[in-house]
């Protein structure tokens, strides 16, 4: 990042005066949590080119997009973003997001990327994520606000029980911090997804019986309305 | 400009002292009592129109005050106590209440789906404050909605601002949702309790999940569940 950030400066210095609408930006970028009961996996903000894109709605995900949605990994969206020339925060919280939390990060945007996404798994969910799409970055500084919502990469079956999260591992992948609020024996929800593309996500069911029962996630708990994450976006 | 005047005047009287001194023989005194001005205070007034946007989720009685210091709430914080007993019971008196408020105002009634109702707050020559609306969704356990800490300044006489608002949580009561803790008309249960604390931080609302999506011990059906937003909230500055 650093070493991009030297190469990236004279060009700033010089989209100054010659091209203001794709110029370099600093950005401070906040993320918050704003669901009662899901967690955010590391969160990805990227800054890139406006003909790029993290995911596309009403489109299948790509396997990048499908391994950050179903595991939380964010190693595939990042070497894309590196191919790119795009610039990356990731993993600002360092872990995970819970509930009503923030995490705050630096991004500082090399000249022509001039949108911003930002994404995210939710936990539990199966494949669900949060997602700001190529964003616009704007040219005058100030302080931007942006809700979010949650998708589902409708690349696994929302079975709301304990598996994996390598992409076409079923089940939801079960972190440390939240084995104790996740409950077990679910006899999965459904078995089948049934839009392929990439929308916005149904929610969880989720059931009372920690212990069987159709789900192993907490009804009164595990569940959400959008939307479900504000990002906030300062222009110096 | 004070002190201007008072130079002035002073100047004033010291002519009339000269001009009654070279004709002391005139006895009608020429100089006027000059009033000193009484500040008069203009009152400025707005209006807050909520509008239920929810099927079947009456609002408690909306609490607005206005005030220059402080949040009615902030995401990812503690509720205050006035926040829970209102968020919990649908009581805004706390709120009203608050020290930090230089005005306040209450809904008269509560507001039934698809109702609005109009509350008038009046306050004295400030038009740079901030105001805040707050109201519970009473077939819950602590389901809240509003507009936290506006910037007045942004309204100049027949102005308006509307917005459309989410459910909150204040994270003050687990949302069980069972008998005898939700204070609407679906259970007719308790308000306030200062235990039972859920998560104890403000959030957004997850929704209600009631008896008919898999929750037997809730004393909600499906025509209580709710999606965003659940409010238009309009404040116009009317004088």
């Amino acid at each position: 990042m650093k070493s991009q950030f030297k190469k990236v400066l004279p060009l700033a210095l010089s989209a100054t005066f010659m091209a203001p609408l794709t110029q370099a930006a600093d950005l401070d970028i906040t993320i918050q949590n704003l669901t009662s009961g899901m967690s955010f996996t590391p969160i990805l903000a990227v800054a890139h080119t406006p003909d790029a894109s993290l995911f596309e709605v009403g489109e299948a995900a790509s396997a990048e997009l499908q391994a950050m949605a179903e595991g939380g990994s964010l190693d595939g969206l990042a070497s894309i973003g590196a191919t790119i020339n795009a610039d990356a925060l990731a993993n600002p919280a360092g872990g995970l997001l819970l509930p009503g939390m923030s995490t705050t990060g630096d991004l500082m945007t090399a000249d022509g990327n001039t949108v911003l996404s930002v994404v995210a798994m939710i936990l539990p969910t199966n494949d669900g994520f949060i997602g700001l799409d190529n964003w616009t970055i704007p040219t005058e500084a100030g302080t931007y606000t942006v809700y979010v919502n949650a998708y589902d990469a409708g690349t696994e079956a929302n079975d709301e029980i304990r598996g994996g999260g390598a992409p076409g591992t079923p089940g939801m992948p079960v972190p440390p911090p939240l084995a104790d609020a996740i409950g077990e024996n679910g006899s999965g929800v459904t078995t089948t997804s049934n839009n392929m593309t990439v929308h916005i996500h149904p929610g969880n069911i989720g059931d009372a019986d920690q212990a069987a029962g159709v789900s192993d996630v907490q009804n009164t708990v595990h569940r959400w309305l959008n939307p479900v994450a504000k990002v906030t976006i300062v222009v110096n | 400009m004070k002190s201007r005047k008072k130079i002035k005047l002073l100047s004033l009287v010291v002519t009339s002292a000269m001009l009654l001194a070279a004709c002391s023989d005139n006895d009608t005194d020429p100089v006027q009592p000059v009033p000193v001005p009484t500040p008069t205070s203009v009152d400025v007034t707005y209006e807050v129109t909520v509008t239920n946007l929810t099927n079947a989720q009456p609002l408690s009685p909306l609490g607005v005050i206005i005030h220059d210091e402080g949040h009615l709430w902030t995401i990812g914080e503690t509720a205050s106590l006035a926040l829970e007993t209102m968020a919990e019971g649908g009581d805004n008196s706390q709120l009203l209440a608050l020290p930090v408020g230089l005005a306040n105002a209450s809904g008269m009634a509560p507001i039934g789906p698809g109702n609005s109702d109009t509350v008038s707050i009046t306050i004295q020559d400030r038009v740079d404050s901030y105001i805040s609306v707050a109201t519970m969704l009473v077939n819950t356990n602590d389901a809240f909605t509003g507009l936290d800490k506006y910037n007045l300044a942004e309204l100049a006489v027949g102005d308006s601002q509307t917005w459309r608002f989410a459910a909150l949580d204040a994270g003050t009561e687990e949302n069980s949702e069972a008998m005898s803790t939700i204070p609407g008309p679906a259970d007719g249960g308790e308000g306030f309790n200062a235990n039972r604390e859920a998560r104890n931080i403000v959030t957004y609302h997850a929704g209600v999940v009631t008896n008919a999506d898999g929750l037997d011990t809730s004393v909600l059906d499906a025509s209580h569940k709710f999606d965003n937003p659940v409010i238009r909230l309009t404040v116009t500055r009317i004088e």
